[in-house]
Order: structure tokens, then C-alpha cells, then sequence
């Protein structure tokens, strides 16, 4: 079976970059800009995994990890961030936010699909 | 294109906007410092462009940016505050961010001594605050001449800097593949035989709860390695006991063939803190398995992996909506157009250039069309038929607004120019030393991309010459009671059909004696010409009038205004000066909508039909014989109230008709070429006045001098587009003797 993977970032090159990297491995990547704009896209999208980036306009990675863990349908999908560092504050921060993992950017294909597999299957 | 190649280029482009997007937040911070959600944009801004840059590997950009992002989270996060000094230190970071990726897409190094010093100046922003904002400007009011002797003390620390500015991403992957050697790890000889490792896992219930799955883990060690598990069930109570929620089950595991220990562990990242995780080496002298756990309670399960699935970890099965994969259109990305996945600001679909401008073409195509058809239809009396004389004029309407719309495309806003303006007068302003205020005007005027190209030269030659001899010197400034801070303004607008820039200094104005006595010294005037206020403005465009100073290093390639006539001209546009003394200079240029089509006179020139760029005619002559004189050598000039205008005969110079004309019938168009030079066309007749659309020539017959291009008239003839410019050349060449004076203005 297909996974689906909806992965948000505000730069057009990241999620290009995601879907590059993900795409031949079978995911099925869905796109989104934003954190607002991923919420809009979870209304009619089933993700398996999700993977988001922090920095974002309107709403930022943890204020989006919040909108999805409200909602009883999505607390279990998993969620993996994009970090620019391993740094641990950032990684207690997303963990506490409701997020399963992590990812540093720039990001390693074998690494970002591992990643996900470890997560989702 | 290779995918990455692709990736690549659109990422460049991605810059583009944010470095605009960087530029204008700066902007804004100047006025108002304390605008949150501005230094939000501004800091995401320079974050992405890193983001970015790292993923490809682009080292220099990777550095500064990261740089650039440190001060700038400093100022998000209060620790620095956006003082004008910082303000500036940012907006010349920008100056440089851009640069370094106009140089990473270029393939062209900056000069990594500016970068360096740039880095310098962000640190010490960072922690010095307002000191490094003074140092900075004390660099900057000094000479240019100086500048290389007078590097500042903290300059030179960059060369040294570099290793402790390396982000920390970039050692962190090194220290991660370390890996960590358990404490009771006896560390007796160098390489003990590793044979395999051992792991005791014990998840947390909190591991479930952040959507992991032990299942998965072991699934992925059995990826790494060769595993033989042991499963504890001995927690497990009773089925009318179980919470589903909770973690009976903890796992054995020996791992062999593994690569590293650090492999093993990087599996169990995400699960740290929710789990108690060992990971021990066996070595050759391995132990009797000591497996107390299993012991101490029922028998030891031992599981092969797939079916450690169903035993493990009690799953919440979520209700899952149906994937509507079909139904999300609006997420989804379209391949070829390329659309972003935006509901965002506003719903753009990104095209190629190329397919605009056949689109232009074809549209062009069936505009000549169109009046090819009415045409005909007028010729054979059927449009006396009210419906098809109705039908025929809605044609025309719909072709038009086509036409427009299409060419519409390529139109945009003047925004991005009018930025890069923005710096090239902070430059002139800092190289200067003077205080300059820079206003725009009109930034959304929506001008074709080519144009907006092309004026690109032009109008950074226009700006900086208003800082450098436009604006006076503070001291003078304010001697004559004007405010120390001189202001220029860009201001762009439609206007009857055509897009008017205009560029304005509150300065001296032109100093007409001082221009008139630069002419005559030039021998481009005669030294008793009389000339009006506004023809001596005109001076500056003459050709070979550039001021000494013009060949700065401020200007570069000693371009002088006569260039900036002829990159206008050959825009279709048209430039005037106007000036005031002791208050300011105002230039003005109105350009075409569109390079596409032409305004233009269809003439008849030796029996031949011809279009003269209407861009170019002044005026229509019909004059006397008494104002026509012959002059020696086939020269002949006519009298223009009071002038006398070197006459042009068209058809005999484009080869048209081979005996010379008598240039006393016909008439005459008076032109002027980019150079303000006048001359009188003679033609034929005069047919019509026309919008045509502009069809190259050079594709099939390469360049002939005096053709610009050409273009098919509604009865089907094909008329060529005259270069005048060149025709002016190539008669001034031709003739025996030259004019014995130059004309002003």
C-alpha cells in the first residue's frame, strides 16, 4: 500500500527537495506552504506521516503541530520536523509540541526515508 | 533538465523573492524598528535562502546567511534591538546575501574579503551593539581612496574568524558518527572483536503516545543487522486487564553484522526519553546469556520479527477518513505549469518565457489577420450587410483585447527595479558621503519584462548621477537653507497608453553656463549660439558631452547621457529634462506598453509602402521651394523656422528608386534621431497613421541596415519598419561633405 506524505515548508525549494527525495521511494508526498495552509490541506488529506518545517509565515511548525494534535482523527499520525540543528532545545521543543521525530536539514535522502519508514512503515 | 538542475535553477529564482521580500522588510524596519511580524518576514527570509543553499552545498552562501540569520534572530528575539546603525549593517548584509547568490548562480566568486568583512560586522553587531555601528560609518565617511590603508582593527579578526563561525550543523553530524561507548565499556585493547551488540528495550507508554511503534524499530534493526529476539511478556496481565495504553512488553535483542553501534542507536532517536534503552557489545568471550528478566517470570518468548507485530505494542486504530487522493486538487501540484501548491497571497502559475512569446506571436498572427479580413470584406461590398459590419467591428474589439491581454503576460510590476535603485542610491549615497532620502512612486506600474530589463542600465546611471552631481554636498545644502538630507524620487504611472518614469533630485539643478561653456569647449556648439533654457538641458544628451566626472568609478563604464537617450529610444521611449536652479532636475521618460506593436506613419516611399516609427516623426512637412536650398554635392537642406535641416531622400538611399528625387514634390517628415540629431525624410505620400505589429526580419535576412523589422498591412502588403536612427548614419556617411555645423537640441 501506498503511504501518503504531506510535507509543509514555505520554501518551494524544500518541498521540491522532499518530494524528489521521497517521491521514487513510492510515498505519495502531498504539498503544503504553510501551517494554516496544512491544516486547510488535512481537511480533505489522510496523511500517513507529516512532515513539517518550523520557520513558517502565518503559522509556524509548532503552532501547526498543535492544530493537528487537536484534532482526535490525526494524534496518532506521525510528525516529523525539519530542523536546521540537532540542537536539543529544538528537539524538547518539538517533542513537547506532540512531534515523533525529527530531521536535519540539509537533509540526507537515505537518512529523511529512513526516518519516515521508522516512523510510518 | 536534469531534476536537481531544475530544483536548482527554482530555487534561484526563490531567492529573488526573498531576497525582494528581504530588502522591503528592512525598509519598513527603518521606519518602524519594533514591527514584530516584520522582522519575522526578514529573519524567514534569510532562513530559507540558507535552508536552501545548504541543501545544495553552496559553502560561501551557506556561511553568510548563517551569519546573517544569527544577528537577525538576535534582533527577533530581543537580544539586539534594531537601531538605525544595526538597521544599516543589515540592509548592506543584504547588499551582500545578494551578491553571493547572484554569484552562486552566475558561477562568479564575490570578493571574499567583503564578505569577510561583512561577517566581521554582523558579529560585532551582535555583541557590540551601537560601537560596531560607529565603526562602520567611520569606514565609510573616510575617502575612498582610503579605504584599503584604513581597515578597521575588527576586519582583520575575520581572517581568524572563520573556524569559530562554522554553523553548528556542520560539525555535528562528525561528533554524532563518534557514537558513545558505554560507561562500563572496558576500554582494555584498541579494537576488542566486536561479534555483535546486545539491546534491551523497554518502551514507555509516552513512547505510544507520540505515534511511535516498537514494531517499526525492530523492523529497521532487522534491516541493519542479523537479529535473533527475545520478547518479555512477563508484564502482560490478564485480557479483562489490559489497558490498551499501556507497555507490557520490553525486548531482547542481539544483533549481528551490524555495522556500528551508532547505526544501531540512530534507530532509537526518536525514542530517547521514552523508553529504557541499553546497547552493550558482545565480544568474543561473549557471556552465557544472563537474561534475568526472562527468567524471573514466565517463559521467554522468542519472536520472529514479523510476528513481533501483532504481540507488540497495543495500537489505537485510528478512524482514517478515506484518502482523498482523487479530491485534493488544491494541494496537489500540477507538473507542467508548474503551480505552486498556493492558496496563499495570491494564485500564480509560473510559465516559460518562451511559451509567452509565441503566444505573442500567434496573437500578433491574428491581429494582422483580422485586418486582413475586414479589409476584404470592405473590398467586396459585403459590409454594407449591417450584421456583418457588426460581426466585423466585435471581431476587432475581441482581437484587441486578445492582443492586450496577451501582452499583458509579460507585463510586471516595476517593484523589483525600483528596489534595486533603492541600493545603488545608498551606494552613491555612502561613496559620496551625503544623506540621501530615496521615495518611489508607483512601484506596482506594470511594465513589460523586457523593457524593465533594458532600463535597468539606464536609470542606475540616472540615480546615481542625482546623488553625485544632482544632489549638492550637505554643507552646500544647507548653507542655502535646504534640508541636509537631499531627496530623489522614482516615480512610475500609466498615462495616455504609454508608462512615464520619472526621476527627481531636490538639487542644484543644472548649471546651464557651466553645460552651455562644457558644449562650446567641446566644439559641439558654436561659441555665439543663443540657445533656450530648455535646449541647453538638451546638451547633456549630445554625444561626446559626458562631464569629466561621469567617468568615475562611481559610474564605471564612463557612460554618458547620450546612451541613456539611445537605450531609451530603442525602447520606443522618449526622455525630456526639465530643471530648475538652485531646486532640482527632473528626467522623464515615457516608454510603450509593449515592444510588440509600434505606433506608426505608413508612408509611400518610392512606390513603396513603408512604416516610419511614429516615435521618431516631430512634425509633417510641406514646404515651399523658396525654404528648400540645395546645397553643393547633392546635399540639400529645408528651412524649419529658422533652421536648416539636412534633407534625407528615403527611396534613393534604400535603394527604392535609383535616380535621385526632386525633393521639392512629396513631402517631408521631420525626425529626430536618439542623438536629438534633425533631419527631413522625403516620401512619397502619407497613407495612414497605424498601430502594426512588429515582426523580426533578422531570423531569414539577418541585419539590414536602415530596416528595423517588418510587418503585413491589412490589405496583406508587407511594409517595412524603418530604422531611422541608422538611415541618419548611413546618409551622414554617404555624403560628400558634411554639414559645417552640428545642430543643438
Amino acid at each position: 500500500m501506498t503511504l501518503t506524505i504531506l510535507a509543509v515548508d514555505d520554501s518551494r525549494t524544500m518541498r521540491d527537495l522532499l518530494r524528489a527525495a521521497l517521491a521514487p521511494h513510492g510515498f505519495d508526498v502531498q504539498l503544503a506552504n504553510d501551517g494554516e495552509h496544512g491544516l486547510e490541506v488535512l481537511e480533505t488529506v489522510d496523511p500517513d506521516v507529516i512532515i513539517t518545517d518550523i520557520n513558517m509565515p502565518k503559522l509556524d511548525g509548532f503552532g501547526f503541530i498543535k492544530g493537528v494534535r487537536e484534532r482526535a482523527e490525526l494524534q496518532r499520525t506521525p510528525i516529523l520536523v525539519l530542523t536546521t540543528e540537532s540542537a536539543p532545545e529544538l528537539k524538547e521543543r518539538a517533542r513537547n509540541a506532540g512531534a515523533t521525530g525529527w530531521i536535519v536539514k540539509p537533509f540526507d535522502e537515505t537518512k529523511l526515508v529512513a526516518a519516515v519508514r521508522r516512523v510510518a512503515g | 533538465m536534469d531534476p536537481m538542475q531544475e530544483i536548482l535553477q527554482m530555487f534561484f529564482v526563490e531567492c529573488e523573492e526573498h531576497l525582494e521580500t528581504l530588502q522591503e522588510g528592512l525598509e519598513v524596519l527603518k521606519q518602524r524598528p519594533d514591527d514584530i511580524e516584520t522582522v519575522n518576514t526578514v529573519f524567514r527570509a534569510v532562513h530559507s535562502i540558507k535552508g536552501g543553499s545548504a541543501a545544495f552545498g553552496l559553502g560561501a552562501l551557506v556561511e553568510f546567511a548563517h551569519t546573517f540569520e544569527t544577528t537577525l534572530d538576535d534582533v527577533r528575539s530581543g537580544r539586539l534591538s534594531s537601531s538605525e546603525d544595526v538597521v544599516r549593517t543589515l540592509l548592506r548584509s543584504a547588499d551582500v546575501l545578494n551578491d553571493l547568490v547572484t554569484g552562486a548562480r552566475d558561477g562568479e566568486e564575490v570578493d571574499p574579503e567583503r564578505i569577510a568583512a561583512q561577517i566581521a560586522s554582523l558579529v560585532a553587531t551582535s555583541t557590540g551593539g551601537a560601537a560596531a555601528g560607529k565603526a562602520e560609518d567611520a569606514v565609510a565617511e573616510a575617502p575612498a581612496a582610503d579605504v584599503p590603508q584604513q581597515r578597521p582593527a575588527w576586519a582583520t579578526a575575520a581572517a581568524e574568524e572563520p573556524a569559530a563561525q562554522r554553523p553548528a550543523w556542520a560539525t555535528a553530524p562528525a561528533e554524532e558518527a563518534a557514537g558513545q561507548r558505554p560507561a562500563w565499556a572496558t576500554a582494555e585493547t584498541a579494537e576488542p572483536e566486536v561479534v555483535g551488540y546486545r539491546i534491551r528495550f523497554h518502551p514507555h507508554a509516552s513512547l505510544f503516545e507520540r505515534c511511535l511503534e516498537p514494531a517499526r524499530l525492530l523492523r529497521e534493526l532487522a534491516e541493519i543487522g542479523n537479529l535473533s529476539i527475545r520478547c518479555d511478556i512477563s508484564t502482560v496481565p490478564s485480557l479483562d486487564e489490559i489497558d490498551p495504553a499501556e507497555a507490557y512488553l520490553s525486548w531482547e535483542i542481539e544483533v549481528t553484522d551490524a555495522p556500528s553501534e551508532a547505526v544501531l542507536r540512530e534507530v532509537f532517536d526518536f525514542v530517547d526519553g521514552d523508553c529504557d534503552l541499553t546497547i552493550e557489545m558482545i565480544g568474543d568471550d561473549a557471556e552465557p546469556e544472563v537474561d534475568g528478566v526472562a527468567e524471573a517470570a514466565g517463559p521467554a518468548v522468542v519472536v520472529p520479527v514479523p510476528a513481533a507485530a501483532p504481540v507488540a505494542a497495543p495500537e489505537v486504530v485510528p478512524v482514517r477518513k478515506p484518502v482523498a487522493k482523487a479530491a485534493a486538487p488544491k494541494p496537489a501540484e500540477a507538473d507542467a505549469g508548474g503551480q505552486q501548491g498556493g492558496r496563499g497571497a495570491s494564485a500564480t502559475v509560473r510559465v516559460d518565457l518562451d511559451r509567452v512569446d509565441r503566444l505573442i506571436n500567434l496573437v500578433g498572427e491574428l491581429v494582422i489577420n483580422q485586418a486582413m479580413l475586414s479589409q476584404s470584406v470592405i473590398e467586396s461590398g459585403l459590409a454594407n450587410s449591417s450584421a456583418i459590419a457588426a460581426g466585423l467591428d466585435e471581431f476587432k474589439h475581441l482581437t484587441r483585447e486578445v492582443q492586450e491581454s496577451v501582452l499583458a503576460i509579460r507585463a510586471q510590476p516595476v517593484k523589483s527595479l525600483f528596489q534595486r535603485m533603492s541600493r545603488i542610491v545608498r551606494e552613491a549615497a555612502d561613496a559620496t558621503g551625503k544623506a540621501v532620502r530615496f521615495v518611489t512612486e508607483g512601484e506596482m506600474t506594470e511594465v513589460d519584462k523586457t523593457v524593465i530589463e533594458r532600463l535597468a542600465d539606464p536609470l542606475t546611471h540616472m540615480i546615481r548621477n542625482a546623488v553625485d552631481h544632482g544632489l549638492e554636498r550637505t554643507e552646500d545644502r544647507e548653507a542655502r537653507g535646504k534640508s541636509a538630507e537631499g531627496t530623489v524620487r522614482l516615480t512610475a504611472e500609466h498615462r495616455s497608453g504609454r508608462v512615464l518614469i520619472e526621476i527627481t533630485d531636490d538639487g542644484a539643478g543644472i548649471n546651464r553656463e557651466r553645460v552651455q561653456q562644457i558644449a562650446v569647449d567641446k566644439g559641439l556648439i558654436p561659441a555665439d549660439a543663443v540657445l533656450s533654457n530648455n535646449e541647453i538641458d538638451n546638451l547633456l544628451f549630445l554625444p561626446g558631452f559626458s562631464t569629466a566626472k561621469t567617468v568615475s568609478d562611481l559610474s564605471g563604464r564612463g557612460v554618458g547621457m547620450d546612451v541613456v537617450k539611445r537605450s531609451i529610444a530603442s525602447l520606443g521611449g522618449r526622455i525630456s529634462i526639465s530643471s530648475q536652479p538652485g531646486e532640482g532636475t527632473c528626467f522623464s521618460i515615457s516608454l510603450p506598453l509593449t515592444l510588440a506593436i509600434l505606433d506608426g506613419m505608413i508612408v509611400t516611399v518610392a512606390s513603396e509602402t513603408v512604416v516610419v516609427p511614429l516615435s521618431a516623426i516631430l512634425e509633417m512637412l510641406k514646404p515651399d521651394p523658396g525654404q528648400i536650398h540645395p546645397l553643393g554635392g547633392n546635399e540639400t537642406v529645408v528651412q524649419v523656422r529658422g533652421e536648416f535641416v539636412p534633407v534625407i531622400d528615403v527611396g534613393h538611399q534604400l535603394g527604392f528608386a535609383r535616380a535621385r528625387r526632386d525633393c521639392r514634390e512629396g513631402v517631408m517628415l521631420l525626425i529626430e534621431t536618439s542623438a536629438g540629431e534633425r533631419r527631413s525624410l522625403v516620401v512619397d505620400a502619407i497613407q495612414d497613421q497605424r498601430q502594426v505589429v512588429i515582426k523580426g526580419l533578422e531570423g531569414n535576412y539577418g541585419e539590414v541596415s536602415g530596416i528595423a523589422a517588418a510587418t503585413i498591412l491589412g490589405d496583406g502588403r508587407i511594409a517595412l519598419i524603418l530604422d531611422t536612427d541608422a538611415i541618419v548614419a548611413d546618409a551622414a556617411r554617404n555624403s560628400a561633405s558634411r554639414t559645417t555645423f552640428a545642430l543643438a537640441g
